[in-house]
């Protein structure tokens, strides 16, 4: 069923995969502006998965003690603190400890406390003396797989353990998965992970199970914002502009779209974002691209390396001695 | 710290680069030293086969039986080393359900079976001597030397494919500096098994069968050498994780290693005090490239300076405005 554009490039992943009238894909379009991080994706993920706990630690990272998507993690809801928004909207994200990785760059300033006001009942805004907006903004963020068109993890599974679905989506099968971690660096995003003490492989299935009886994944159902929404990509992707429009409408114009585009480096994502800053603000790489892309010309170079290790070997016994 | 600028409504991003809490964008791999013990081994099967092939079709039978044998060794050792590495090791046999080019794994998984039955007989036709010269066992004494010799030159035929798959297996992840290496890693690892089965040669052959070992060992060592010092150099930011840390100091001892394991074969051919050490110090020396090639990719997975910062100029060429101020 291989295409010419098996590898990369747009692609409808279902009928590339071999499936014969396959079903519209389906995914997530997770729409930040709205996310409150109120961590219920990430409860009810666990809880409809059976997915165990990923230590309870306190990693002084805003809100998220969940710290990213990982083995047991399959919805991670991130938390960036924004003193200065808009002119150094970056800064904040930069951390206040300095990221240790460019030794000559002094640490982003440590802001001063602010009081976040006490939680009420009342619609935000609704009261006097609130209206206007602090120098302060707080970014959420639910992380999920992104269950991309063209997943390198799936095209390097040497198992098999790693599936297409009907839907479009990439689900690994626990009963095949051996553990060989080669999906885990295949990732671009940094998502599926092997889990400790069982070896396997494991990540979000969007709700395999709970979408073929036509039911919303566990995350998007409980997400009280409609943050999460899931349905047809298709669909999806309209009202992803949408929404992006009515935000710029209103001045937002730090609002774009992430994963949403067929011609990106990963054919686009089953599961993609709308985002209020740069994508490493968030920890998602700014221009992923699926490794397997190059991997003819990989073994075009190995190919030629073999053939100068035969080459030198037939020299090497040409000589007397 | 630049704060980010306007100019009429673009923003250019300021030189340090944006990162959540300074944590990593793509997951370390989740290989262990086995992986990195399994390039040296499978390497060394490789070159190993080849010479013992060489060995055999040229009438060198202690070089062949030293090559025979040690592509055995770490045929064995390999196999170890990757069902070891496994989170469900019981589980190995997995491999075998699917044949998937896509998959550098599912490919060295049949290259290294197919080269494993060809060198299990070619190894096993040297123990025909200790057979007795009549009955059953007699006929296999005398069937076995030709059948070594196919299963010699079958081992032969797909060693150097098992000597280059791993660089593409480490090639084709999102793991920054083993990715963007991938022009370059297959010769650095062609060149290095050469100089590992060339040292082994060396060590266990007499220096008068010994000549081919020290030619392949040399030839070995340039072409490591070459490689090495573009994947070192020539790839800008990526590069820097393989001059850093404990992969800088393995990557910088095993250049020392097989500078002088090629001086030595190139001198000290007629001595077999030399030509073992030399051999030894070839054989470390590939050991080193090895765990410093897999040192180098995991610390440039774990800091997201090298997944955003390419990803980001990418992105700054594309869309014709500069990314990263200078």
């Amino acid at each position: 069923m291989a295409g010419p554009n098996s590898l990369y490039g747009p692609l409808d992943p279902a009928p590339d995969a071999g499936y014969v009238d396959a079903p519209p894909r389906m995914g997530f379009f997770t729409d930040t502006s709205v996310c409150i991080g109120c961590k219920a994706c990430e409860v009810a993920c666990k809880e409809w998965n059976g997915v165990p706990d990923d230590g309870f630690n306190l990693l002084g990272m805003s809100y998220d003690n969940t710290g990213g998507l990982s083995a047991n993690s399959w919805r991670a809801v991130a938390f960036i603190e924004q003193p200065m928004p808009r002119e150094a909207a970056v800064t904040a994200a930069m951390t206040q400890q300095g990221t240790g990785t460019e030794p000559g760059a002094a640490p982003a300033p440590r802001p001063e406390p602010q009081f976040l006001g006490m939680p009420t009942t009342e619609l935000p805004g609704r009261r006097e003396g609130h209206d206007e907006p602090t120098d302060f903004r707080w970014l959420m963020m639910s992380n999920v797989c992104k269950h991309c068109t063209h997943a390198a993890c799936l095209d390097v599974c040497p198992t098999g353990a790693l599936l297409r679905t009907e839907f479009g989506t990439v689900v690994v099968q626990e009963d095949i998965c051996n553990g060989c971690g080669y999906c885990i660096s295949a990732c671009p995003y940094g998502v599926i992970d092997q889990r400790k003490g069982d070896g396997r492989a494991w990540k979000c299935t969007l709700c395999y199970d709970r979408i073929g009886d036509g039911l919303m994944p566990a995350c998007a159902q409980a997400c009280p914002t409609q943050s999460i929404q899931y349905g047809e990509l298709d669909e999806l992707r309209l009202r992803a502009a949408d929404r992006v429009a009515t935000l710029h409408e209103r001045g937002e114009t730090s609002a774009r779209l992430y994963g949403h585009d067929p011609d990106d480096g990963v054919g686009g994502d089953g599961a993609f974002f709308l985002l209020l800053d740069e994508p490493e603000v968030y920890g998602l790489p700014p221009d992923p691209v699926v490794t397997t892309r190059d991997l003819p010309a990989m073994w075009k170079r190995a190919g030629l390396a073999a053939l100068a290790m035969g080459a030198a070997t037939v020299v090497a016994f040409l000589g007397r001695s | 710290m630049s704060p980010r600028r306007r100019d009429d409504g673009l923003m250019v991003p300021p030189v340090e680069f944006g990162s959540y809490y300074g944590r990593a964008v793509v997951k370390a791999p989740a290989w262990h030293h086995d992986i990195a013990a399994y390039l040296f081994t499978g390497g060394l099967a490789a070159g190993s086969a080849l010479l013992a092939a060489g060995a055999d079709l040229t009438g060198r039978p202690a070089l062949r039986r030293a090559g025979r044998s040690t592509a055995l060794g770490a045929l064995l050792a390999s196999t170890y080393f990757l069902v070891n590495d496994l989170g469900r090791p019981a589980r190995f046999h997995h491999m075998l359900r699917v044949a998937k080019p896509s998959s550098p794994m599912s490919m060295g998984t049949w290259i290294l079976s197919g080269f494993g039955a060809g060198a299990g007989v070619a190894a096993a036709a040297e123990a025909a001597p200790l057979l007795p010269q009549h009955g059953v066992l007699g006929l296999a004494r005398r069937a076995l030397p030709p059948l070594g010799t196919v299963g010699g030159l079958a081992a032969a035929a797909t060693a150097p494919a098992l000597a280059t798959y791993t660089a593409v297996l480490l090639a084709d992840t999102a793991t920054p500096s083993w990715h963007e290496a991938y022009p370059d890693l297959p010769f650095v690892f062609a060149g290095s098994a050469m100089a590992a089965a060339g040292g082994a040669g060396m060590l266990l052959a007499p220096t008068a069968e010994a000549g081919p070992a020290r030619r392949l060992a040399l030839a070995g060592a340039a072409v490591d050498l070459a490689a090495a010092r573009r994947v070192e150099h020539g790839m800008g930011l990526v590069s820097e994780p393989y001059r850093q840390g404990r992969a800088g100091a393995y990557l910088r001892g095993a250049r020392s290693l097989t500078i002088a394991g090629a001086a030595g074969a190139l001198l000290g051919g007629r001595s077999r005090v030399l030509s073992a050490l030399s051999g030894l110090a070839l054989m470390g020396a590939s050991v080193l490239t090895r765990f410093g090639v897999f040192e180098a990719g995991i610390e440039s997975a774990k800091d997201p300076r090298y997944t955003v910062v390419p990803q980001r100029e990418r992105l700054g060429q594309r869309d014709g405005r500069t990314a990263l101020e200078p």
